[in-house]
């Protein structure tokens, strides 16, 4: 047998040309999930039947001189509140469990036309919210670098998984930071697109105006494929954008020379770790050598993007989870009235994470506090957009840490919500504004545990952010670099 | 207590206590939804169908199921659009919310709705009696799916349990919200038939309120006349018919006016219609009132029609009631709130009774026709010519109206000339010698009657009219002209007196 | 921005939001949830006076489709998926709110 390359650009050209069989690549990734994922926890489902038969497809149409497109059986991991047609998709939820949705979400359709290998559901925090993936009602998936730690979250089993080489791409989404956020603390890449350049459609809402799904992978030109093999208008999603998908892989090797990068003040300072910050700086002056020009730029509404995203993001989440009642689907608590049959399921099937923030949304839409909530909250998103775009007056991109800490260990936040909530300081911003940004590995902190620096970008700035990433890919330090 | 109809001080109805004698106005302002005529649902692209097996016309974004998203159908904006500018509304950038709230026929526990953009503001429909009704919003909502309550009494309350069927859930609704302006039940049941009117017309809807395609309800209050400030109003839920809404109306007004009069108050709270009780029953008070918690739908984007959009809906626009009673009036030299007007636009024949009258019919004698006589199927399709030339039979004396009416029951079925009819069924009109032979006659016979009838009260003289005008009536085999008999009666009589 | 939440608060919202807590639940969510909404109360410094609200990050507006059938899921596949089902409707217990 072969051996299996790493990367899903590798994967791809030898599936498609005939060197490797698209099921000799799905043996070996499923081998590897046998070996380790008991550990890691990062599939609340692996495909194994669904998977043989779409690899068996993809090499039948090799073998008829066909081209399975360019995701060519490459093994692909779906985070689990992504729906699957007759395939249970849970959220890691309690509430959802044995649901088999009737269809498929726009990306798997997307994945599979473009001939990847679906392999599994991964694990994430109950609904996507979370930082850990503690919150998940199937135990939590832990950190491949380290299984004293958490993955992040919301997406940590999606960032898990690539970073165990369960599979070369994955899918999560983002609504706060679950893909950045995960992926610096598992130290692969993870981008957040464009609000409005991938299709929600059969994504499972957690905050539909921040909701955005996207690609984990180990190199930078993955996401840029995986990327491009997803975007684009969607009839059935009236927030989908419809412009051409830019072409991110042609856009790599094009440099920075001459970009102006702005380091973000605000997110430098108080409540970033000492050497995630330097790391940051580190990555800057990669930048410069490049040939970028780097400056410092303040972005003051960013740093109430904490307090308005933990209004708005509940306030949607509370009525997105409203539906999950009882009576159409998943899990129901009998009781001798339908009232008391809704409250009873819903609190038997949702979390303490999830009732938190149901609780926390709904009061904050409630009347009377809607004007000093929600109503402030929406304000405030203003002054964040407005403040962006001042910044990008002057800068092409901006750059600041992904997390303000490495991979913290198993119930250090569980306990305090607040502290667990501060972990997505430095990624709600653009959420808020509905930008696009990525997490790039650039080398380790003091504990050894991997650093993700974050590159922003105006909306649809994907392929010069793209450009600075493949840059900083090629600049960053080994992550056993001794630190200094 | 009752119910007048008699205009106090212009055009206010009211209701006078029988204890007190003091008068109380009635204050209605209704609150129509209507399904819109579309092919699909309001979000996705299921048929928008009136009674198919459960279930069937069903898709994971009316089923509210996880993931799904919902997509605006244009058609649904196209006759928002006409029937808010039928009402005379201004089209404004909307915006969709979230109304929320928990109930198992609404699959996500929320109903999509406009509620502080909407897309109709400020609109007006003119009753055919002249009243001007203001139309503060014509809105676009999403439906809710069926309940079918099983078990105990088949009613809400007492049942043991219930099924849900979402075929229904996502049928595109516009709420049209009508400002308090109707001050009289059966004004409120003209306001819905206006209504029912524009939006056969404008194609917005079926408006069948029997099958649910158009629901009312109506907040009614009262007040004492000569005061501006308007009471405190109840819901009226339930009420699935004009009559009902007729009844609920005088009854909740009754109602109201009984309590002020004792010194209570006026709860404000929704009351549900009992049609079989005739009476409306207390239900959720305002200090009840959910808290919908509403907020812009995140999964929708803002509607803002283009001004060509709207000009192209105006241009468009087929004649509405008002304006075909306004030609039909003036056509026919009769006032426009005669009665004949008003069912002759409702019955769709204003173009027929145009086009006879242009072929010469006269008009008041046409409109006579219309509303008494072609009541039935086949009537849109007369000929105005040959209808003209029935009217001028018959004003010419050769038929009477009686045959004029039989003649003409013939020429919807058959199609045919109304002189062709006549002559097959032996009317001709009878000459007066013959008339006053026959008359002369029946007076002989009955000696008695016919002196009571010469000498009685008017009473009396009355019913000795029937009693002859029948005799002659039989004689004739129905063909004496009745005006001609009466008159031959009248100038016997004086002449025996 | 807001006096501080109180038990009574808490215990509102779970009823709206159809959430059963016990006594020991509501405690500490209303502990939880009080630091949360203490942090948001920096927002309250801000001057948002005329700072017009968005909703939504993008400005697409009249996103519409045409008015043509598109074929829905198979009933059996998503009734299958339903906890009680009768007559093909879906059962749920008595109903006793009434309908807003």
């Amino acid at each position: 047998m072969s051996v299996i390359p790493s990367t899903a650009l590798e994967i791809a050209a030898a599936v498609r040309s005939g060197e490797l069989s698209a099921r000799e690549v799905l043996d070996g990734h499923l081998a590897r999930i046998d070996a380790q994922d008991g550990e890691i926890n990062a599939f609340n489902l692996v495909m194994i039947d669904e998977a043989r038969a779409a690899a068996a497809a993809v090499d039948a149409q090799v073998a008829a001189g066909e081209d399975p497109g360019p995701l060519a059986g490459v093994p692909l991991a779906l985070k689990d509140n992504l729906c699957t047609r007759g395939i249970p998709t849970t959220c890691s939820s309690r509430i959802l469990e044995g649901w088999r949705p009737p269809y498929d979400a726009t990306v798997v359709q997307r994945v599979n036309a473009a001939g990847a290998v679906s392999i599994g559901k991964t694990n994430l925090d109950e609904f996507a919210m979370g930082s850990s993936t503690e919150n998940s009602a199937f135990g939590p998936t832990r950190n491949p670098r380290d299984t004293s730690r958490v993955p992040g979250g919301s997406s940590g089993g999606s960032a898990a998984a690539v970073a165990a080489g369960f599979a070369p791409l994955s899918l999560g989404s983002d609504t706060g930071g679950s893909i950045r956020q995960p992926a610096a603390l598992c130290g692969v890449v993870g981008v957040k697109p464009t609000y409005g350049m991938v299709s929600r459609y059969g994504l499972i809402a957690f905050a539909s105006s921040l909701d955005q799904i996207g690609p984990f992978s180990t190199t930078v030109a993955d996401s840029a494929l995986l990327l491009e093999a997803i975007a684009g208008h969607d009839g059935r999603d009236s927030t989908s954008i419809n412009a051409p998908v830019p072409s991110l892989l042609e856009s790599l090797g094009q440099g920075v020379d001459g970009l102006r990068v702005g380091l973000v003040t605000e997110l430098m300072g108080e409540g970033i770790a000492p050497d995630v910050a330097a790391r940051v700086r580190q990555a800057a002056d990669a930048l410069t050598a490049a040939g970028a020009q780097i400056g410092e730029v303040s972005v003051p509404a960013a740093a109430y993007g904490l307090s308005a995203y933990y209004l708005i993001a509940p306030a949607e989440a509370s009525s997105n989870l409203a539906r999950y009642d009882g009576v159409r689907y998943g899990m129901r608590v009998d009781a001798p009235t339908t009232a008391e049959m809704n409250a009873a399921t819903r609190t038997a099937g949702f979390g303490d994470e999830v009732k938190r923030r149901i609780m926390l949304g709904t009061y904050a839409l409630s009347a009377g506090y809607y004007d000093a909530y929600y109503g402030k909250a929406l304000k405030v998103r203003t002054l964040i957009v407005r403040d962006f775009e001042k910044a990008y007056a002057d800068f092409d991109l901006l750059l600041t840490p992904t997390s303000p800490t490495t991979a913290f260990k198993f119930g250090d936040k569980t306990a305090d919500p607040l502290s667990m909530y501060l972990n997505d300081i430095c990624t709600i911003p653009t959420n808020l504004a509905g930008h696009p940004a990525m997490s790039v590995p650039f080398g380790g902190g003091s504990d050894g545990m991997p650093v993700g620096v974050q590159l922003l970008a105006p909306a649809l700035g994907e392929s010069t952010m793209f450009r600075a990433a493949a840059v900083l890919e090629a600049a960053a330090p080994a992550l056993d670099e001794v630190w200094s | 207590m009752t119910l007048t109809h008699e205009p106090i001080e212009g055009e206010h109805f009211i209701v006078v206590s029988e204890t007190t004698g003091e008068s109380w106005e009635i204050v209605v302002g209704l609150e129509v939804h209507c399904e819109l005529a579309t092919v699909t649902k309001l979000f996705c692209g299921c048929p928008n169908m009136f009674g198919d097996e459960p279930n069937t016309n069903v898709c994971p974004v009316c089923l509210g199921l996880p993931g799904s998203l919902p997509v605006l159908n244009h058609n649904v904006v196209e006759l928002a659009i006409r029937l808010g500018r039928a009402l005379h509304c201004t089209v404004e950038p909307s915006v969709f919310a979230r109304k929320n709230y928990f109930y198992p026929d609404m699959p996500k526990d929320y109903q999509v709705s406009q509620f502080d953009k909407p897309i109709n503001v400020d609109g007006w429909l003119d009753l055919p009696d002249g009243t001007r009704v203001g139309i503060e919003r014509a809105h676009i909502e999403e439906d809710t799916g069926k309940n079918t309550h099983a078990g105990g009494s088949g009613r809400i309350h007492g049942a043991d349990y219930s099924l849900v069927d979402y075929n229904r859930a996502g049928v595109p609704l516009v709420e049209i919200v009508g400002r308090p302006h109707i001050r009289h039940p059966e004004q409120a049941k003209t306001y819905i038939d206006e209504l029912r009117a524009i939006l056969l017309t404008t194609g917005a809807s079926d408006a069948k309120m029997e099958e649910g395609s158009l629901r009312v309800d109506a907040n009614v209050s009262v007040r004492r006349v000569g005061d501006t400030a308007l009471g405190t109003r109840c819901e009226v839920k339930n009420l699935n018919s004009l009559r009902s809404l007729g009844r609920a109306i005088e009854y909740e007004a009754r109602r109201q006016v009984d309590l002020l009069e004792t010194g209570e108050r006026i709860k404000q709270e929704t009351r549900h219609w009992d049609e079989g009780a005739g009476r409306t029953r207390a239900g959720r008070s305002k200090e009840e009132a959910q808290d919908y918690r509403y907020f812009q739908e995140p999964d929708l984007v803002p509607l803002a029609p283009s001004a060509e959009w709207i000009a192209a809906i105006d241009a468009a626009m087929p004649p509405l009631p008002a304006a075909r009673r306004d030609a039909l009036a003036s056509s026919a030299g009769v006032a426009v709130t005669e009665t004949s007007v008003v069912i002759a636009v409702q019955r769709d024949l204003d173009q027929l009774a145009l086009a006879t009258i242009a072929a010469g019919g006269d008009g008041k004698r046409v409109l006579t026709h219309v509303e008494h006589n072609l009541s039935g199927d086949g009537a849109t399709d007369l000929n105005p010519a040959t209808f003209a030339q029935l009217v001028s039979l018959e004003l010419g004396g050769q038929l009477t109206a009686t045959q004029a009416k039989t003649v003409l029951a013939e020429m919807v079925t058959s199609g045919r000339a109304p002189d062709v009819i006549a002559a097959e069924l032996g009317f001709e009109a009878m000459d007066s010698s013959e008339l006053e032979g026959i008359v002369d006659g029946l007076i002989a016979e009955s000696p008695d009657e016919w002196a009571d009838f010469c000498t009685g009260d008017d009473k009396k003289r009355g019913k000795l009219q029937g009693f002859f005008t029948g005799k002659i009536m039989k004689a004739t085999k129905g063909q004496a002209d009745g005006k001609a008999v009466a008159a031959l009666l009248e100038s016997r009589r004086a002449e025996s007196l | 921005m807001s006096a501080r939440l109180t038990r009574d608060n808490v215990a509102k919202v779970a009823d709206l939001a159809r959430l059963n807590l016990s006594e020991a639940e509501l405690e500490r969510y209303t502990e939880q949830l009080g630091a949360v909404l203490d942090h948001a109360e920096d927002v309250a410094s801000l001057d948002l006076d005329g700072v017009p609200p968005t909703a939504h990050p993008l400005p697409l507006v009249n996103v519409l489709r045409d008015d043509v059938v598109v074929e829905g899921v198979d009933r059996e596949e998503v009734l299958s998926q339903a906890p009680s089902v009768e007559d093909r409707r879906f059962r749920v217990p008595a109903i006793l709110g009434e309908e807003p």
